[in-house]
């Protein structure tokens, strides 16, 4: 088998970051609980404005991956995360266009292309 | 016990599909039983099947390719003679029922088992080579994809014989390929081929784009890294980001079929545009995946025959990323018709007219890069300038259509047809034959004859405009597509020309074999010894034609553009004789029948759920996942070729003096 | 790697794109990592159909009919609690110990399949009472959407099961070890795609 060079992360069996990390994920799980609990809250509680709740829920849901992904995931600006980096951002780009995208060219479609009937029945 | 399979599957009655079905299987015979006879079985099985070599694997996708070119393109005939035919009161010989599986099959087969081979064979056998290291990312991975590749195009070929194909157009959408409208077989022959094929180009775009990204010889970062490279880089993006939009609305087709869903019915609250919108999404960037690497070959070339760098390297790279950026924004361009409004049209019209820019960029570049030069007219370059003009001509009439009332009148027309065989023969085709020619003899270790593959050029090149021109008429005089039979009988004359043309088309495809069986021939005539026949710039002209297994002896040492190119220079310098020949043991990756294996259950779990054989489609997915399981258990992946065998490999096979 | 390629990958001066090829290890792991990004286009086109379709109820059950708050709170803790343990699992693994390594495996392992039958049990709830994906559009997408989730949590339950195995069998070895770290990946990543699941869903539901 090749040799295997650890150039760009920790050598295997070595116990020097097993501390700090076992901590990272504890953390993440902190934030998490807190994220979720909360995004339950909004979605039921009265003490918000209506309008603006799924913004908060959107706020939440994208805070929580972001957690999992520094916490959990290990994704950091170091030089060697980078691409990892790029590879993401192009993969939310495509995510949020196809997301995005299909909604208002869905609703668009669907409000232009309605039958006569159907639209008689809106305007009442 | 076998489904809805039973004798009445096969069409007896159809005398074309049963002479064809007979001729091909008589052929398919005589070469196993030639195989068998000569005893060639082992080495074929060691040296091709489950080979995980790079360059064995690209051969293997291009000669796949080429064999379904010719499937492909006999389906094309069938069209054009019938459509010379059927004019006015005639009906031409091919009924509505059989002539529209003709012309989905064509569309299928063209795209995803003629294109898509082509480009992936060429980026396998050549990005290892150009960016200095010994494989691809995932070796065993690289022949599971090739094979899957090849089950959909068994499936999709056995639909000919078993059974029939889809009647919907390449793209099924709904409500057509719904149950209710599509009950039959064919549908499903399409989607499960096409998931299966689907599944390996998305395992070959993360292998090969894991290699352009970690595995570069040292010292080549992005700036140094050829432009092919770069091009590859943006296709096999757009292959990550877009075929999981395939898969996953395919799925839901598939779900609607068998299950019952409604995704895309025309009842309990289906919407057959929300497909429609899923599958332009993943077809626009589709065909910029296909036409990348096509300028990248255009780019070697180029540079290569006019002994020039490539001029505007840094506005090339931002050219091509930005075209690959902008190829997610523009899909709707593919149903302006369909009822968006004009907000949205406008905004995906002018996105349309916007990535003509880049383009445009690129052909600037590359006109720059022939003046001025000392340019050898050889074929690369005649494919190279014909696709200069023709592809030119056919982005002008797509930016064209790009503007939303004029695609009212023309969407769906012959002259939409017209456009996008324009662009794709007189750019994905002439770009992979340019690369084929140019790169034949690091594969092979010979040259291709020249005059042979000029007149291959010339009959692809006045067949198309010849076949193609009156396409564009008809559609202005509005002929549209798909149609069996036209009752204008002004029509005819434009037909019987664009006939001619695709039998000019035939001629040239037919020298193509006479060009491979000559230059076979005369190979000791002209044998590659130098394995730089064309005086080349990149690392891939820098081993040996054809290359070892372990392609380089020594990772090269890169620090500019045109590494080659900056070696050669050097060479005969103090610099160079420095540099000390100690060889090492080089670990190579061992043959793995697990690609094969899988590919095998693959067709056994497609073919059993088209004909709804649950027992059968149990079995494939068990033999499947044991072949897994017996690959994860594997220790013994590597060959280690000892240092001596390399040494006495470079003795023979090593870099010789020549002229620069 | 030769003694020069050694030298030059750990080489600090040099920026990471010049350093030649990259280790196996790292090689796999972004390999799985852009394999983990194509799988999330494939939920954001289950996500895009479920955002239009999820009007589409036919006159049948809707969202706000059919899915219950408290469930899906205890479904998202398992799952987030096994996203935890694999973490731990993961740097047993990196050290080598094997016991751990079962431990908090045979944790994640649980808790996965605690969140798969809480689930089971809801698909079965509504098979039940008439709302099957057949019923209407909005029904298929939802469980083509959430299905396909779990279909990936039950994908990555025997996955887990091969690598136990495969440690049993092999121990640890550099191919093993790589394997349990793109193992972590997917797990992290299907705890991430629950987010969105939950947040446009079930609570999106009820607004």
């Amino acid at each position: 088998m090749s040799t295997e060079i650890e150039a760009q992360g920790v050598a295997p069996g070595a116990n020097v970051r097993t501390h700090s990390t076992h901590r990272s994920y504890l953390i993440g799980l902190g934030y998490a609980v807190v994220l979720t609990l909360a995004s339950f809250w909004a979605s039921s509680t009265d003490l918000i404005y209506p309008h603006g709740v799924p913004i908060l829920l959107g706020v939440l849901a994208i805070a929580q991956m972001g957690i999992h992904l520094v916490f959990f995931l290990h994704i950091s600006s170091a030089p060697d995360q980078t691409n990892n980096i790029l590879a993401l951002a192009f993969g939310i780009f495509v995510v949020g266009l196809l997301v995005f995208g299909s909604m208002i060219i869905m609703a668009h479609l669907n409000h232009n292309m309605m039958p006569m009937d159907r639209l008689m029945q809106m305007q009442r | 016990m076998l489904g809805r399979l039973s004798w009445a599957a096969i069409p007896f009655d159809v005398p074309v599909v049963m002479i064809a079905a007979g001729s091909v299987g008589f052929v398919i015979f005589c070469l196993l039983a030639l195989v068998t006879v000569k005893g060639w079985w082992p080495y074929l099985w060691r040296e091709w099947i489950t080979s995980v070599d790079h360059k064995r694997i690209g051969v293997m996708y291009i000669i796949l390719a080429l064999l379904m070119l010719v499937r492909g393109f006999s389906d094309a005939l069938l069209m054009r003679s019938q459509l010379a035919l059927a004019a006015g009161h005639a009906q031409g010989y091919l009924p509505p029922e059989h002539y529209d599986q003709i012309f989905s099959a064509h569309g299928t087969i063209m795209i995803f088992f003629v294109a898509m081979p082509f480009v992936v064979g060429l980026m396998n056998f050549v990005l290892p080579l150009q960016l200095g290291v010994r494989d691809v990312a995932f070796p065993v991975l690289n022949s599971v994809s090739f094979w899957l590749t090849a089950a959909g195009v068994l499936l999709v070929n056995v639909s000919l014989v078993v059974g029939e194909f889809a009647r919907t157009g390449w793209l099924a959408y709904p409500p057509l390929s719904e149950v209710a409208y599509s009950p039959g077989v064919g549908v499903d022959y399409y989607l499960w081929s096409l998931q299966i094929s689907g599944l390996g180009t998305l395992l070959s775009g993360i292998n090969l784009l894991t290699t352009i990204l970690k595995l570069r010889a040292p010292g080549m970062g992005y700036r140094q890294m050829p432009i092919f490279c770069w091009t590859a880089l943006a296709s096999n993006l757009l292959i990550v980001a877009s075929f999981p939009i395939l898969t996953a609305t395919f799925a839901m087709l598939l779900l609607d079929r068998y299950c019952g869903f409604h995704f895309f019915t025309n009842d309990l609250g289906g919407n057959p545009m929300m497909y429609i919108n899923l599958i332009w999404s993943w077809g626009h960037p589709e065909v910029y995946i296909l036409i990348l690497p096509a300028f990248g070959v255009f780019s070697e070339v180029v540079a290569t025959f006019s002994g020039k760098p490539l001029f505007g390297r840094r506005s090339m790279v931002m050219a091509t990323m930005a075209i690959c950026v902008l190829s997610f924004l523009v899909w709707l361009h593919h149903f302006f018709t369909m009822g968006a409004g004009a907000d949205v049209n406008g905004f995906f019209g002018i996105m349309t007219m916007l990535i003509a820019v880049p383009t445009g960029v690129k052909i600037f570049n590359w006109l720059f890069t022939l003046y001025g030069g000392r340019i050898r007219f050889t074929t690369p370059v005649y494919w190279a300038v014909g696709f200069m003009v023709t592809f030119v001509i056919g982005g002008m009439t797509g930016v064209l259509m790009a503007i939303p009332p004029a695609d009212f009148v023309l969407h769906n027309s012959l002259f939409l047809i017209a456009h996008f065989h324009n662009v794709v023969i007189g750019g994905v085709v002439f770009g992979v034959m340019a690369g084929i020619t140019y790169w034949f003899p690091k594969a092979f270790g010979f040259t291709l004859n020249e005059r042979l593959g000029k007149a291959v050029f010339w009959c692809w090149f006045f067949g198309f405009y010849l076949a193609f021109t009156p396409l564009y008429v008809l559609g202005l005089m509005g002929a549209t597509r798909r149609l069996q039979h036209y009752a204008n009988p002004h029509w005819q004359p434009f037909m019987l020309v664009a006939f001619a043309g695709a039998l000019l088309i035939l001629l040239g495809i037919a020298l193509t074999g006479v060009q491979l069986a000559v230059s076979i021939r005369h190979r000791d005539r002209n044998r590659d010894v130098t394995g730089d026949p064309w005086n080349g710039r990149t690392l891939e002209w820098s081993t040996p034609s054809p290359p070892p297994v372990w392609n380089f002896s020594h990772l090269p040492q890169v620090d500019r553009p045109d590494a080659f190119w900056a070696m050669k220079q050097q060479r005969g310098t103090a610099q160079d004789r420095s540099i000390q020949r100690i060889y090492e043991t080089i670990h190579v990756p061992r043959n793995n029948p697990t690609g094969f294996y899988l590919a095998f259950f693959a067709v056994l779990l497609g073919f059993s759920l088209i004909w709804r054989i649950w027992w059968g489609a149990g079995l494939g997915l068990l033999g499947a996942i044991v072949a897994g399981l017996l690959q994860a258990w594997r220790t013994n992946g590597e060959i280690e070729v000892p240092a001596d065998k390399v040494a006495a490999f470079e003795r023979l096979h090593g870099p010789k003096e020549r002229a620069v | 790697m030769s003694a020069a390629e050694q030298a030059l990958a750990t080489d600090d001066a040099v920026p990471v794109s010049l350093r030649g090829p990259a280790p196996t290890r790292v090689v796999a792991g972004y390999g799985f990592w852009l394999f983990l990004l194509s799988d999330i286009v494939i939920f954001a086109a289950l996500f895009a159909a479920y955002a239009v379709l999820s009007g589409e109820t036919a006159g049948g059950p809707t969202a706000t009919d059919l899915f219950d708050k408290k469930h899906v709170l205890i479904e998202t803790a398992c799952l987030l609690a096994s996203s935890v343990t694999c973490g731990f699992g993961s740097l047993a693994v990196q050290s080598g110990e094997r016991p751990s390594t079962y431990f908090w495996m045979s944790i994640t392992f649980i808790l996965g399949i605690a969140f798969l039958s809480l689930e089971l049990s809801e698909f079965s709830h509504m098979l039940a009472i008439g709302a099957a994906p057949s019923r209407s559009a909005f029904l298929s997408a939802f469980f083509t959407l959430v299905g396909t989730h779990g279909l990936h949590v039950t994908m990555g339950l025997c996955w887990l099961i091969v690598m136990l195995l495969q440690v049993a069998t092999l121990g640890f070895q550099p191919m093993v070890s790589r394997r349990f770290f793109c193992f972590g990946l997917f797990w992290h990543a299907l705890d991430i795609v629950w987010i969105g699941v939950f947040t446009i869903v079930y609570l999106g539901a009820h607004l």
